[in-house]
């Protein structure tokens, strides 16, 4: 991507390290006036951390950003703001007890006399509005209105204020269907306004409905950018998920007379507004591995098996017999354990020491009085330090110091001391280094054969073919389909994953 | 490994004590004068761990409460109430055993209903306790009927006024509690639970912990030691004043919890160290008052010191040392 003449908003190069792990390496992206530019990426493909740099929040490494062909540098988002760049996120953050016309005006009211023109401002707001689509009472408080409305309200300001690019994070995550609708007619107004938007989200369909370009992010670098018109779901997904993991493959399980009897076996299983009911069974010696692109339910339906979402409908059994899981604690008395997706935020005890963070799931088992005495602590420890390889200084450093690889096997210990029956892998080798990566992948696969049942949930899909038994699509909160033997592969998956929902009956 | 940690917290708080101690030998020399009189030790220094002990039980309760991100205010009103309620039940004749079960049952269970607002409710612990700080002077007056209720039975004073091989029994009590407390959470697994809750209560709950009945528990052992403290104070002084006793002691026991070492924003926590917050901040007023400083000076005094030694904790002033330190060499380079 060389200069482009059109671009209204233009970066260059841009990278960004967060300590040794660079979140954007050497991207190249512009925004065009009149065009809605689609940004696209999994988790922690860097997409984030692009919007902060355009917007002003992070600065960058290097690189260079051109606004209307000039090199600017915004040292906070309200440059940003002045200069053009306006953002509305997901959750809106604007005030909900103020009203309407208060949040379009905050910071810029009209003045008469050196007071506030109240009135003029209603009339104004009205008509800033209107512009919208939107008759409403602009003296309500925001609060009073659903989130489309107010997503609408932050729209307006943000293009009242900015007027140049606009960035739209995840605005559709908590619409309905007419209210989406709604917003894509605002958004092709603006579009036909000339300004150049930024549209994030996880729904193919929307990207395919509304833009003009889309680019893809993986891992931090730039994949690419192509025009809507060139480019069909199948290749949109093929670049987001990539397949360029230098990965050992296995050879591929298809034998699934290999699996032993069943564990856990769900019927109906689901949770309004989560998961639309389950019906699978998951065999001890097996490895189901779970794809499908962030927001198609996965890890809602982890949460679920786990007990840290309650179903309200279906049956749950272990073992042939009914079970109830209404907590972590319940799944864990049956034998299960979680690594979850967020690490930092729901696995790992930061500034306690990798001994007891091996230790606590079991400790937790055992109850409040019967402690594991310091030895049996540093033996456990010791044993799994060794057989995983953490590498670690000490058993007694606190496991924020260790790396996330590291960190996910701390977490992994933590549940192999409790000798479990089922493990549930939510995105296990989401950044980490290619090393440990491989390793976890060789864990799961020694686990399947020590006759453990596992669910695996990846984005990675060359690691989902080469650990799973069995591979489950999940599509807009429900299973779309169950792939066996020689269908588990790469393009068999994707396919699967970007296909609508005609087929989505299994 | 622990060991050396442990001497690495220790060195703090053991530096600042021994730093106050100091000044106050310096401003009235005959601070370390310990004499022995019918049967018990007397001097400042005796006088600092008596008149700390009441603080310093309020702190052992509130260092597992702090550790768990928590705060509990309502420790200073719990001790109205349980003093209220031993010198009532005193009064009306009933044997010590009874009483003392009564104010502390009492104590108990406003903990545990700090606990279950906070556990099982979720309402923030700095409001939900702030409900029994304001309710519980109320619920003290009306136990007293608004008067100061004296009382002379001589084995509830004894508590209050007592010795035990030379120490006075508040000293004795305190020291118990803290031994006792400590074992019992480095002996069970609280204490690793309570750490655990305080870093990421988040991977706490998945990880299987039950962290809402730690939580319930914490709080209701917060109330027993208020009430511990609650019957010392009455019992000092011969009565339940249900509108001063105990007052603004929960922020002096918050204090002696962060002097001690333990973060407001939970995780590791240490209750001998809190013991020692408590006594610090003893040994300053103390060492105002014999200093024969003018008493308008104490809260001032007393606010500096302690701003010395959190700035001398803070972990902000240990970055700012290093960086110092890495760059001095630099600069001694160049020319």
């Amino acid at each position: 991507m060389t200069n482009d003449q059109r671009a209204v908003l233009q970066a260059t190069g841009i990278t960004k390290t967060f300590g040794s792990h660079a979140a954007l390496k050497n991207v190249d992206i512009a925004f065009q006036a009149g065009e809605v530019h689609a940004l696209l990426g999994e988790n922690g493909a860097g997409k984030s951390t692009l919007i902060k740099i355009l917007t002003g929040a992070y600065s960058l490494d290097q690189g260079t950003i051109r606004l209307d062909g000039e090199e600017v540098s915004f040292a906070t988002p309200l440059q940003a703001q002045a200069l053009g760049i306006g953002t509305v996120y997901q959750e809106v953050n604007l005030l909900p007890n103020m009203t309407v016309m208060d949040n379009l005006y905050i910071g810029r009211q009209p003045r008469r006399f050196g007071l506030v023109d109240r009135k003029r401002m209603e009339r104004e707001a009205r008509a800033v509005l209107s512009g919208y689509g939107l008759d409403i009472d602009v003296r309500a408080d925001l609060s009073t209105f659903s989130v489309a409305v107010q997503q609408i309200v932050a729209i307006a300001r943000a293009v009242a204020l900015s007027g140049k690019v606009l960035i739209l994070d995840e605005p559709t995550a908590s619409l309905d269907a007419a209210e989406v609708e709604k917003l894509f007619d605002i958004v092709r107004r603006l579009k036909a306004r000339g300004l150049a938007i930024v549209f994030i989200t996880h729904f193919l369909d929307q990207v395919f409905a509304l833009s003009d370009r889309v680019t893809v992010l993986r891992n931090g670098q730039l994949i690419g950018t192509r025009a809507i018109s060139d480019i069909n779901r199948t290749e949109v997904v093929k670049m987001m998920l990539g397949k360029d993991l230098a990965l050992h493959h296995g050879e591929i399980l298809a034998e699934e007379s290999e699996v032993g009897e069943t564990l856990v076996s769900l019927r109906d299983y689901g949770l309004k507004g989560r998961v639309e009911p389950i019906n699978l069974d998951i065999h001890r010696g097996e490895v189901i591995g779970v794809a499908g692109l962030l927001g198609s339910g996965r890890t809602e339906m982890a949460r679920l098996l786990f007990g840290i979402d309650t179903a309200d409908s279906g049956r749950i059994a272990v073992d042939g017999r009914d079970a109830t899981i209404r907590s972590p604690r319940d799944a864990v008395a049956l034998g299960f354990g979680f690594c979850p997706e967020d690490r930092k935020l729901d696995g790992i005890f930061g500034d306690l020491s990798v001994r007891e963070n091996i230790v606590m799931a079991m400790q937790a088992r055992l109850g409040w009085f019967r402690a594991l005495t310091r030895d049996e602590q540093m033996e456990i420890a010791g044993n799994y330090i060794e057989a995983l390889d953490i590498r670690t200084a000490s058993a007694e450093l606190p496991v924020k110091l260790l790396s996330g690889g590291n960190q996910q096997k701390v977490i992994l210990a933590r549940w192999l001391a409790t000798d479990p029956r089922f493990l549930i892998l939510d995105e296990p080798t989401r950044g980490i280094d290619v090393g440990a990566h491989a390793e976890i992948v060789r864990v799961i696969s020694r686990l399947r054969e020590d006759g453990l049942a596992l669910v695996v949930i990846s984005s990675e899909l060359d690691e989902v073919v080469s650990y799973s038994s069995r591979v489950v699509v999940m599509r807009d909160r429900a299973i779309a389909a169950e792939l066996h033997g020689a269908d588990i592969n790469v393009a068999r998956i994707v396919e699967t994953i970007a296909s609508h929902h005609a087929e989505a009956e299994q | 490994m622990r060991a050396q940690s442990l001497s690495h917290l220790f060195s703090h708080q053991v530096i600042a004590l021994a730093g106050v101690l100091l000044i106050n030998w310096m401003v009235f020399p005959g601070f370390f004068d310990v004499t022995w009189k019918d049967g018990r030790l007397f001097g400042s220094l005796i006088d600092v761990i008596n008149r700390g002990a009441p603080v310093a039980i309020l702190a052992i309760g509130m260092t597992p409460i702090i550790a768990t991100r928590g705060v509990d205010l309502s420790v200073g009103a719990v001790m109205a109430v349980a003093g209220a309620v031993a010198a009532t039940f005193t009064v009306a004749g009933h044997p010590l055993v009874v009483t003392l079960a009564a104010a502390l049952a009492v104590a108990i269970a406003c903990g545990l209903w700090n606990g279950l607002l906070i556990a099982f409710l979720g309402i923030q612990p700095f409001v939900a306790t702030l409900v029994l700080m304001v309710a519980g002077r109320g619920l003290a007056q009306l136990i007293t009927e608004g008067s100061i209720v004296t009382f002379s039975d001589p084995a509830l004073i004894f508590i209050g006024t007592g010795s035990l091989l030379g120490l006075p029994m508040p000293a004795v009590i305190a020291l118990l509690l803290m031994l006792g407390a400590h074992l019992f959470v480095r002996r069970t697994a609280m204490g690793l639970f309570i750490e655990a809750i305080g870093t990421n209560r988040s991977a706490a709950t998945y990880t299987g912990l039950r962290s809402r009945s730690l939580i319930l528990a914490i709080y209701a052992f917060g109330g027993f030691c208020a009430g511990v403290a609650g019957i010392i104070a009455a019992a000092d002084i011969r009565g339940a004043d249900a509108n001063n006793a105990g007052l603004w002691l929960e922020l002096d026991a918050i204090l002696a919890v962060v002097i001690g070492g333990t973060s407001l924003l939970g995780g590791r926590f240490s209750i001998p160290l809190s013991v020692l917050g408590a006594i610090i901040i003893q040994a300053m007023n103390t060492g105002i008052l014999v200093s024969g400083f003018p008493p308008e000076f104490n809260l001032i005094v007393k606010a500096g010191v302690i701003m010395i030694i959190l700035i001398l904790q803070s972990a902000r002033l240990g970055e700012i040392v290093a960086a110092i330190r890495t760059k001095n060499p630099l600069g001694r380079k160049t020319p």
